[in-house]
């Protein structure tokens, strides 16, 4: 697929700190890609980057096959969502919307008709005479992104836009912003702290740490199969196992896991193909693709532990087992399908396919 | 959101009447009462030795209406209106300067602007006696390098008056075009060049309304004291520069009509209300659009 905004090598120092280290993707036409990540990792300055407000220490930015590294913001056909909306406050919603409109001398009629259509995709039909300042969050937010799209940019970049919105609204914002964007075509580059917003809104998530990008997939992947260390911890709950590699049988690896016991992690063959036999090998489950049991499971990687406690979490209910290593493991089970536990029973067996052990870097 | 401030303080100000009496009467006695008294003596006659007989008379305010008197309130306006377009072209570059330096630069860049207060204007303006006279530093300099072979009329003019009181008033518009540029949220001029604005457009769209504000005061704050600051021009401008500052001096020190001199006091007062009025009416609305 073609690409419409590339990012090669690109590195941005503050003074001697880089904010951004070598960063190289490829974000396709019409695609919502989310930069994710902790704050202070590089995914605004990214964006930034891209919108032209800060210039690459090295390295280029293509804009549909053009490089535009060093051009302006005004010169760039992309526009952005402010994270705290930057609507101008002199002026009345109209004005705001038809700004861009304006600058390109767009005829009178053509951005009065513009104006109202955005408006109303963006279901605020109306509002054209009001100012910023007789907004609730909500519709800012939502007049920020109407003044942004009216211009059809080739690219949307979305700083933390739904940040300051409460939680039910947020929610909602992020199904209409998934719909605006199917319905309009648009590249979106969303950035964001919230695993659950990339999870949910974006066709692939970069995942960004301390400046690098730790892995780049489509969600299902990033949550399925991380890659890193890193990736695996940030997005939602993991137990990370460490064990040393014992032997080898294609795809599948035989671990041996601190305390002594054996289980098998089955994952692509050319990663297993990286480890060589007594080396660290590091493996990470989801705490719902874990269960327990009083028994040893055949055929299924077995651990035995002693229960820790149980917490209930509506449909859910977290288990933590006490390893005898002396690691915990957090199981998630369904509320309406979970063992029952006699606190009286000592031992406990924690069972998982071989197949949802991930071997992460 | 200003409305509710308003009536907070409302409410508030009745119980604190007692804590701000004092001001009040330090108010009314150093302004109220002084004000009250120039108003009257604008309706009193002048007697023949410059004693003030308190008999009602217009006739102070039908001379204001003289062609003569009309020449001189235009000329000040005049010069009030060209010392405030200087200090505003000149002091917006500045103040933007200023606001956007590193916070080391900016303090000496304050320092700068703050150190002649330390000195009194009025020696200060002597000063450019000492610069602008034909025998002075900047015609001697001039000649010297052989731009100019005979020294130039650069005293005594309107274009010094003009100078020394742009010279004067300079610092304030540049503190309140300051204050206002530095609130100035970065945001918007990010948002303005995103939507594909050059930084001139950027500039007249965003910029320029955005700091009106501080554009209206710093014009209120100048052009107000031009029309009274009596001395730069008496001292500048000599005897051919007479601004309606100057003969509300004279008629109280020299020409000893009291009553005329407040009648002009008064007009003063009342172009002073005007452009204040004008100003609020103007940062009360919120659509200041200037495109």
């Amino acid at each position: 697929m073609e690409s419409m905004v590339e990012l090669v090598d690109i590195v941005k120092s503050f003074k001697d700190q880089s904010a951004v280290d070598h960063i190289s993707a490829k974000v396709r036409k019409g695609e919502f890609l989310t930069l994710l990540g902790p704050s202070g990792c590089g995914k605004t300055t990214t964006l930034r980057m891209i919108a032209g407000f800060e210039e690459p220490t090295s390295g280029k930015i293509l804009l549909d096959g053009v490089d535009v590294s060093s051009k302006s913001p005004y010169e760039r056909d992309v526009n952005t969502v402010f994270q705290n909306y930057a609507l101008f406050p002199h002026m009345n919603i109209f004005n705001n919307i038809a700004f861009g409109l304006k600058i390109k001398k767009m005829n009178k009629k053509e951005i009065q008709e513009k104006v109202t259509r955005t408006l109303s995709l963006v279901q605020l039909e109306g509002y054209e005479d009001r100012f910023p300042s007789q907004l609730s969050g909500g519709q800012k937010q939502r007049i920020a992104i109407a003044r942004a799209i009216v211009n059809s940019p080739k690219v949307l970049l979305l700083d933390e836009p739904l940040g300051a919105l409460d939680l039910k609204l947020r929610k909602q914002m992020q199904f209409e912003l998934k719909h605006l964007q199917r319905k309009l075509g648009i590249t979106f580059i969303y950035v964001t702290h919230d695993q659950e917003e990339a999870l949910t809104m974006s066709d692939r998530i970069a995942v960004m740490n301390k400046g690098r990008i730790e892995q780049i997939g489509v969600p299902d992947e990033i949550y399925e199969r991380p890659r890193t260390k890193f990736v695996a911890d940030f997005i939602g709950e993991t137990n990370i196992f460490e064990g040393r590699l014992k032997e080898k049988d294609g795809s599948k690896a035989i671990t041996e896991i601190e305390d002594g016991q054996v289980i098998n992690v089955v994952d692509d063959k050319e990663k297993i193909d990286e480890i060589k036999i007594g080396e660290v090998i590091v493996f990470a489950v989801r705490p719902e693709r874990m269960k327990v049991s009083y028994e040893k499971v055949a055929s299924r990687n077995t651990l035995k532990g002693k229960f820790k406690e149980r917490i209930f979490v509506g449909s859910i209910n977290k288990t933590v087992v006490l390893l005898s290593n002396g690691r915990e493991v957090v199981i998630n089970e369904p509320a309406v399908d979970t063992l029952g536990i006699n606190e009286d029973i000592d031992d406990l067996y924690v069972y998982w396919d071989q197949q949802d052990g991930v071997v992460i870097i | 959101m200003d409305t509710t401030k308003g009536k907070y303080k409302k409410k508030r100000q009745y119980g604190h009447i007692v804590t701000i009496s004092p001001v009040m009467l330090w108010m009314i006695i150093l302004v109220a009462v002084p004000l009250l008294i120039v108003a009257g003596m604008g309706f009193m006659t002048r007697g023949t030795y410059g004693q003030v007989e308190y008999k009602f008379t217009l006739d102070n305010y039908k001379m204001l209406a003289q062609p003569i008197y009309l020449k001189i309130l235009l000329d000040s306006l005049g010069i009030a209106f060209l010392t405030t377009f200087f200090c505003l072209i000149l002091g917006y570059p500045f103040a933007y300067f200023v606001a956007n330096v590193s916070a080391k630069y900016k303090v000496i860049l304050f320092m700068l602007i703050m150190i002649p207060f330390w000195t009194n204007s009025l020696v200060r303006t002597y000063a450019w006696i000492v610069i602008l006279r034909t025998t002075g530093v900047l015609n001697s300099y001039l000649m010297q390098i052989g731009i100019i072979h005979q020294p130039l009329q650069l005293l005594y003019t309107n274009g010094a008056v003009i100078l020394g009181l742009t010279y004067a008033l300079f610092p304030f518009m540049v503190l309140s075009l300051y204050s206002s540029i530095e609130a100035l949220d970065k945001t918007y001029l990010e948002a303005a060049s995103d939507l594909g604005a050059s930084p001139v457009q950027t500039f007249l769209r965003v910029t320029l309304p955005l700091t009106m504000p501080g554009i209206s005061a710093g014009i209120i704050l100048v052009f107000i004291p031009t029309l009274g600051l009596f001395y730069i021009s008496d001292l500048l401008g000599g005897s051919k520069t007479m601004l309606i500052g100057n003969l509300i001096q004279n008629e109280f020190l020299t020409a000893r009509n009291w009553p005329f001199g407040s009648a002009m006091s008064i007009l003063l007062i009342a172009i002073t209300v005007i452009f204040i009025v004008i100003y609020f009416k103007h940062s009360n609305g919120e659509e200041i659009e200037v495109l």
